[in-house]
């Protein structure tokens, strides 16, 4: 689809959802960003689904980029920004496809790039909120927002969040370089825009249950995620990316520009 | 010549008969050939001198000439391994950049053709 040249000033969105099995919530996620932000283009990256997202999501009006197979959140991320930099798009935005992200808060996130590059939409901690943490899922979260808010030189206090918005800057970075590992999505990514010189700040934003699946809370698992957050984060802080790019890439494979529309 | 000797002859050239074949169908490229390659003709040598193996034993201070050789032997299958996980490390990491092309890819191509589709046929071509 070219720039429509739409009433809206100049701003082009993609909203980039990554999606995988989720044929439940697919389609009303997509319906919804449409009826809150009409102005913006979404993109579905299906991720390998074996049910019928592709077709719920087309269905609901997204683009649909299917992925061969799966490759978690981090490679359909990365396909969406690849998407977003060779169209020409201002800002990419995150918008999970379990219906977790609020699309009404999307013209604040993306308000919030007026000073920064990349925009975390975070949790709003407050009293019977359903994603209250504790333990080592807890002492992951804390340490992880820790570092980051003094390697961004800003308070951040929800680095797992998928929920984000960024600029044309922080798009160019996430595509050449976007972790596919496990916490790499979230925690690594943002080390890699800190370090690329993204500027990064967070919004305040309400989070809703998912329609389906909760995060885990046995023992085990949550040390097991605080282990994978030490580790993750220790190797986003000793790696290099300035002047690599991921396996696989070339800096022409990064600016290809739009393809040209004959007539 | 001792069994060990034989032992150690016969396994070093099966490898190297089993290199040559493996080449010559394409089942093995070059660059993994080499390390082999240069592995079973040490062992070869060593099987031939075993003398050399005493004497690096007695210049290293150690007792017994089989644990230099089992030491040396899993130092290098350890490096082997390692070397491997790296190579699939980047082989999966292309993978995962084609796959993501393939999707854009294919995202255009489908695009291009419902716009064909919908336009209207166009007079001035035929």
């Amino acid at each position: 689809m070219q720039a429509m040249p739409g009433p809206s000033t100049s701003v082009r969105v993609l909203v980039i959802v990554p999606a995988w099995n989720e044929q439940d919530s697919v389609g009303a996620t997509v319906r919804e960003i449409r009826e809150t932000n009409p102005d913006v283009d979404i993109l579905v990256v299906d991720d390998g689904s074996g049910d019928d997202t592709v077709e719920r999501a087309a269905a609901a009006g997204a683009e649909v980029c299917r992925l061969p197979f799966n490759l978690g959140v981090g490679g359909a991320m990365r396909t969406g920004y690849r998407y977003a930099l060779r169209h020409g798009y201002d800002v990419a935005v995150q918008i999970d496809a379990d219906g977790q992200h609020d699309p009404r808060y999307l013209p604040t996130l993306i308000a919030g790039l007026d000073d920064a590059d990349i925009v975390i939409g975070a949790r709003f901690a407050r009293t019977g909120d359903p994603y209250v943490v504790r333990g080592p899922r807890r002492w992951a979260m804390v340490l992880l927002a820790r570092v980051l808010s003094r390697l961004s030189r800003t308070r951040l206090t929800d680095v797992t969040s998928g929920f984000r918005a960024s600029d044309k800057r922080a798009i160019a970075v996430f595509a050449s370089h976007y972790p596919a590992e496990y916490l790499g999505d979230t925690v690594e990514s943002l080390v890699i825009a800190v370090r690329t010189g993204c500027r990064v700040t967070q919004v305040p934003v309400d989070m809703r249950s998912r329609s389906a699946g909760q995060p885990s809370s046995s023992p085990v698992r949550s040390a097991v995620y605080l282990l994978r957050a030490v580790v993750a984060l220790g190797l986003a802080l000793v790696r290099r990316w300035e002047e690599s790019f991921d396996e696989g890439t070339t800096r022409a494979s990064i600016t290809t520009p739009e393809p040209s529309v004959p007539g | 010549m001792s069994a060990v000797n034989i032992l150690g002859i016969a396994g070093s050239l099966i490898t190297l008969i089993a290199l040559f074949e493996m080449l010559r169908r394409h089942r093995l490229r070059e660059k993994y050939a080499l390390i082999w390659f240069v592995i079973a003709v040490g062992v070869f040598v060593v099987a031939l001198f075993p003398v050399l193996l005493q004497r690096a034993t007695t210049l290293l201070g150690l007792q017994v000439p089989a644990n230099l050789l089992f030491f040396i032997a899993s130092l290098v299958l350890l490096i082997l391994t390692l070397q491997h996980s790296y190579e699939l490390g980047r082989v999966e990491e292309r993978t995962r950049t084609l796959a993501e092309e393939v999707a854009l890819l294919r995202l255009e191509l489908e695009r291009a053709t419902r716009d064909a589709d919908h336009q209207p046929p166009d007079p001035t071509r035929g």
